[in-house]
């Protein structure tokens, strides 16, 4: 049989308590969006990546000899279950955590799963180098959690990245595995990682790529639809299908189902049309509500809009408008 | 001769109906769906020369653009349809697509079909189908077992499962990739559940494939599609190596804007059918609607 995700996939069943935290205002409307605590579902992908579902957003697991590296932790009150669902498959310690952007629904565990953790640490570094498992991150999602001192942070002190960075990339080897952080520009935010499990031949793309909706852009947080299509045709770039445009690279969306290039590709092209359609009526001068009236995203309402939610079609509509008409 | 087309066209629905109907037309829920018998089993294997007479024009030398006529899309469809443009297939990360599970048996179709079987108990396991064009390979599932859930990954196959009634092969499909109605944008979504009943009359075989789609579909779409059994068939491999066709910056995806596609009409004129028939919707699907063509204008050529 052909498609590794339907061939090998199983489900397992994660009871755990509920842990919640404070958040900020805009944390809590990516937490709408979320279904009430679940049951979490477990699946493996591909090599020593496994996929975490309903969580919030999707979370990716990598284990191997050395332990867990997590990229994503969902909401915060799932974290138990999400270490549930880890401690079902594996009793190593938590290593390193990998955030793909800062919303709560992908960095709300960082807190409760991060302080079980463990990074690997010994030999002449300082005591408590240990404690904790290493959160990775691009710089602007510490600038986000983070607040001058005195100020109020908008994520507690322990859920914040302990490492960042600042150029294209960041590279790391975990279990066995070539593991490449890669930054997208203005995207979805302004602190969007692939993570490209080179070995496993996964990749997850955070919020950038979901099947679930229209795409999302933050533009509080510098989101831009340009750097939405630049950065998933960088997804099509980094995928290699293994026979006729099927398998071969996965990617975890942030929400949604398992995918190949194929499924990025379909999305990409949507992306672009609706992009290209707006393009050309601000160019043309036509006002938002004629932008509106003209339903740019008619063909695809059906699969990827809403009406009411989180994110709805207009407000996609209005976002990418106001982003195409910004003076350059 | 237009008229004639949409005759045959609205006839071959009819005939597609008629059959569809005759061969319980009853979806299979997308779950287990029980285990197959032991034995006396109706076995389709074989190999299996495709028949194109029906619906010829839009299977082997391909559809016209804009030619929705006959199919009960929706809006979004059309508008998808109106959009697009061919010049996409060029586009490398295209150019190796197969034809999914559904559309598959209406392209260059040369078919196999071929059972598994446990060893030791003999209980059909899966019947297997490879297709001529692309090479794309099923797997129908006979042994019970459930679809996966949701958040698995979809395929160009989907995932399909089946059971006998009578003789009839009832195969039900769910988790395929975004996907066509027609080769000329009009798309099928990855929400579409496809419900297949193949059976042998004689030598030859008969597919009644039936799509809903919730989002490019009004009603569910009925097609049928025929084979006869060909022992002799050898059946050419079909590799893909994608190319750069056309040097392009990186990110261009080809289509048409609202309202700048100069060649939605030219179907309609050259064949002298009322551009609104062109236009597609279930409606135009029904007998009944050649009553209403006689009172529509046709276009100038």
């Amino acid at each position: 049989m052909r498609g590794f995700g339907l061939g090998v996939w199983f489900v397992l069943t994660v009871v755990g308590a509920v842990v919640a935290t404070g958040v900020t205002p805009k944390a809590r409307a990516q937490q709408n969006q979320a279904p009430a605590p679940a049951d979490l579902r477990v699946m493996p992908v591909q090599g020593s990546v496994y996929m975490i579902v309903g969580a919030g957003g999707n979370i990716a697991l990598q284990i191997g000899d050395e332990g867990v590296l997590l990229v994503d932790t969902g909401l915060a009150q799932n974290a138990d279950k999400v270490v549930d669902a880890i401690r079902k498959l594996t009793d190593k310690p938590i290593r390193y955590i990998i955030n793909t952007h800062v919303h709560a629904d992908h960095t709300g565990g960082n807190e409760a799963i991060g302080t079980l953790g463990s990074r690997v640490a010994g030999g002449n570094v300082g005591a408590g180098a240990g404690v904790g498992a290493g959160i990775i991150a691009h710089e602007n999602v510490l600038n986000r959690m983070s607040a001058p001192t005195g100020e109020q942070a908008a994520a507690p002190f322990s859920a914040w990245p302990t490492d960042t960075y600042f150029t294209k990339k960041k590279e790391l080897h975990v279990n066995g595995e070539a593991i490449i952080i890669e930054h997208q520009p203005a995207a979805h935010t302004d602190g969007d990682s692939f993570v490209h499990f080179r070995k496993s031949d996964v990749v997850s793309a955070g919020d950038i790529f979901m099947t679930t909706t229209f795409p999302i852009l933050d533009a509080q947080r510098a989101g831009g639809i340009n750097g939405i299509v630049a950065a998933l045709n960088r997804l099509i770039d980094i995928t290699i299908p293994k026979e006729k445009q099927e398998a071969g690279t996965y990617v975890i969306p942030g929400h949604g189902r398992l995918c190949d290039e194929a499924d990025v590709v379909e999305y990409r092209d949507m992306v672009t049309i609706v992009r290209d359609r707006i393009e050309d009526l601000v160019k043309k001068g036509r006002t938002l509500a004629q932008v509106k009236a003209a339903r740019p995203t008619i063909d695809y309402d059906g699969r990827y809009g809403a009406t009411t939610g989180f994110w709805t079609t207009e407000m996609f509509i209005d976002a990418v408008y106001n982003d195409l008409s910004k003076k350059k | 001769m237009e008229t004639k087309m949409i005759r045959l066209t609205i006839l071959g629905g009819l005939a597609a109906t008629a059959i569809a109907a005759a061969a319980i037309v009853v979806s299979a829920p997308v779950s287990a769906q029980g285990p197959a018998p032991a034995g006396g089993f109706y076995d389709l294997s074989g190999e299996y020369a495709p028949r194109y007479h029906e619906d010829q024009p839009e299977r082997i030398p391909g559809p016209e653009i804009a030619d929705y006529l006959g199919l009960p899309i929706s809006e979004a469809a059309r508008v998808h349809g109106d959009s697009w443009n061919a010049s996409i297939l060029t586009l490398p990360e295209h150019q190796c697509k197969p034809h999914p599970a559904d559309y598959a048996p209406r392209g260059p179709a040369n078919l196999r079909i071929w059972k598994e079987l446990d060893t030791a108990s003999q209980r059909l396991i899966a019947f297997h189908t490879h297709i001529s064009w692309q090479a794309p390979e099923r797997t129908i599932w006979m042994d019970g077992r459930p679809h996966p859930p949701e958040y698995a990954a979809h395929t160009w196959q989907g995932f399909s499962t089946g059971r006998f009634e009578g003789d009839i092969l009832t195969v039900t499909t769910t988790h395929l990739k975004l996907g066509w109605i027609r080769r000329n944008g009009i798309p099928r979504s990855d929400l579409a559940t496809l419900t297949e009943h193949y059976y042998r009359h004689g030598d030859v075989l008969t597919l009644v494939s039936i799509i809903n789609d919730p989002v490019y579909l009004t009603e569910s779409f009925i097609r049928t599609t025929n084979w006869v059994a060909d022992p002799r068939q050898q059946i050419a491999p079909y590799p893909c190596d994608a190319v750069v066709e056309i040097d392009r910056p990186q990110g261009v995806v080809p289509h048409h804007l609202p309202g700048t596609n100069s060649f939605i009409p030219e179907f309609g004129t050259k064949h002298g059918i009322p551009i609104e028939a062109t236009r597609g919707g279930a409606e135009t699907q029904y007998p009944e609607y050649q009553l209403k063509l006689q009172s529509m204008p046709k276009p100038q050529k």
